[in-house]
């Protein structure tokens, strides 16, 4: 109750400060936007379906690429973690690529694929793929020896014992990397789409810039803001409560 | 035992009437035949000259076991004692499947053993219950991957989570529980997937006296309700003692056979028990041998390094 509270008295003055700045024009309004333009902005938007649009556009890809670099990651993760061969040559390739910026992909993927949805989908990909294979690769090694046994012991093998023991056994390893794989693809996808991709949120934002419209640039950047809070901070949060919880690891919150 | 073996030993006794021998009565014949059943019956499990060793470095080989040979008769409790570092618990390793053999035989049934099988599940030493799973879905997982149908996995999984007086728990997850509930979940997972032979490496170890002493009262009475074979590792000479009915006792490394015991104390046994007290004392003599000659090699180690 207290921290609710906290939060709520937080936002209000924070808001009523910009508020307050708006009121005494200190800057013309396409430098520093009113609180209630915003708003405004954001009800037109959702009113005349835009964001919505939008919203579900910038999902969509997010789904895909994200989806394809967790079924990828896994699979190069556990080939990694399994193989001593992959681990020195492939492994050791990825961890020096990660330092390279998502967004650094971007021209080969318009020289290979021009402005379509592929290139996009191709930064999402190669942005979130690394941090997904890296922590299943860890993932696998961390796992306890004895799962794999008790489950090879009960009647498991192959893919079933990949199913039903390896995977879930080493989900609170990788559930970190997946959280960090999506906040990667997010990123990308976002800047990706600021670039040259119709539609999406990128575009919408940059939209804003080109019109000169302050109020949007803002709009946009609070729902990337709320959108990205919502799944990182909630949505996998939620999961990772549930597995500690699950797994007795859970500390007292 | 429906093994062609079987056949023989009925036709047996036919050469045993030779003239030396009167054929006495009905009944002391009978005797006979189940004498011959007994010696001639296929044991269920058998080892024959096992040994393994491995490469420690790239110059030294350890010899872990060392001609292992016996054999385990169906619904017979053997128990292995042994100081730590004999190979008890490879050897379960080895009957389970998930480890092979440097040479020897491993038999079930007669038929060599290739990789794991659900015919012979080990408990081991830490468990292995998986976490992500409740209690029902642990003692079901064996099931699962034998392919029995839902209705009967739920079934099986009420009975022996009643068998094991675990039922109210069923929907727990294994951090929930004590660690003699979670020896208990073990046991009900392994039984659940019916196998002929249960191989238990010391499970209660790590448990205080008064759990263990009410497990050793009911893995003897689902021991006696399931007719399983057993084959239970331990350090602990008296545990072996009260629970078996026969001890084996391994040597230092290399694991040998050193000695054999038969237990012919009668049932429920309590550890407390004098008679108990009595074998476990003959045993533990040997034993002593054993772990001298250890604590000799370790610290002779020791001053090497």
């Amino acid at each position: 109750m207290k921290r609710t509270l906290r939060y709520v008295l937080f936002y209000s003055s924070l808001i009523g400060l910009w508020a307050l700045l708006a009121k005494l024009h200190v800057w013309p309004p396409y430098i520093f936007p009113t609180p209630w333009g915003v708003a405004e902005t954001l009800r037109s938007g959702f009113a005349d379906h835009s964001f919505w649009v939008a919203i579900a556009v910038s999902m969509r890809r997010m789904l895909i690429g994200y989806g394809v670099s967790v079924v990828l990651g896994l699979a190069l993760g556990l080939g990694i973690a399994s193989n001593k061969f992959l681990e020195q040559t492939i492994g050791g390739l990825l961890v020096s690529l990660q330092s390279l910026p998502s967004i650094c992909w971007l021209p080969i993927a318009v020289l290979w694929f021009g402005l379509t949805e592929k290139a996009i989908l191709f930064v999402v990909v190669m942005g979130s793929l690394l941090s997904v294979t890296i922590s299943m690769e860890t993932g696998r090694k961390q796992l306890p020896k004895i799962y794999t046994m008790a489950g090879r012991n009960l009647g498991a093998r192959g893919v079933r014992l990949f199913w039903h023991v390896t995977l879930p056994a080493s989900l609170p390893y990788i559930v970190t990397g997946l959280k960090q794989g999506w906040a990667f693809a997010w990123r990308s996808l976002i800047s990706g789409e600021m670039i040259f991709v119709t539609l999406g949120l990128g575009q919408l934002l940059m939209m804003g810039r080109d019109l000169n419209d302050m109020s949007q640039v803002i709009a946009v950047m609070i729902l990337i803001v709320v959108l990205g809070y919502l799944v990182d901070g909630v949505f996998f949060r939620t999961i990772e409560r549930q597995l500690q919880q699950r797994w007795g690891l859970a500390t007292a919150a | 035992m429906t093994s062609p073996l079987r056949k023989s030993v009925v036709s047996v006794p036919v050469e045993h009437r030779s003239p030396h021998r009167p054929v006495a009565s009905y009944r002391e014949e009978l005797a006979v035949i189940s004498e011959l059943d007994l010696a001639l019956k296929v044991p269920k499990l058998a080892l024959k000259n096992v040994c393994l060793s491995y490469a420690t470095n790239s110059h030294n080989r350890l010899v872990a076991l060392k001609n292992i040979s016996l054999q385990v008769q169906p619904g017979e409790f053997l128990c292995i004692v042994g100081p730590s570092g004999c190979g008890k618990s490879t050897l379960l390793h080895l009957i389970a499947g998930l480890h092979q053999q440097s040479s020897g035989d491993v038999l079930v049934d007669n038929t060599p053993v290739q990789g794991p099988g659900t015919d012979r599940i080990l408990i081991f030493q830490e468990l292995g219950l998986f976490p992500w799973l409740t209690v029902a879905q642990n003692v079901e997982f064996g099931m699962r991957m034998k392919g029995i149908a839902k209705p009967q996995r739920d079934a099986n999984v009420r009975d022996y989570l009643r068998l094991v007086h675990l039922h109210q728990f069923k929907d727990s997850y294994i951090h929930q529980l004590s660690g003699g509930m979670r020896q208990r979940v073990a046991l009900a997972r392994a039984l659940a997937t019916e196998p002929d032979v249960l191989l238990m490496d010391e499970p209660f170890a790590a448990l205080d006296a008064q759990t263990r002493d009410l497990l050793h009262d009911e893995l003897e009475r689902i021991w006696a309700k399931t007719r399983r074979t057993i084959i239970f590792v331990t350090h602990n000479v008296r545990e072996a003692v009260r629970l078996g009915d026969r001890v084996i006792l391994l040597t230092f490394r290399p694991g040998q056979v050193k000695r054999e015991y038969r237990i012919d104390l009668p049932r429920p046994r309590h550890l407390e028990d004098v008679h108990v007290a009595c074998s476990a004392r003959e045993i533990l003599n040997d034993l002593r041998e054993e772990i001298n000659k250890s604590i000799e090699e370790e610290y002779g180690l020791e001053a090497h390094a």
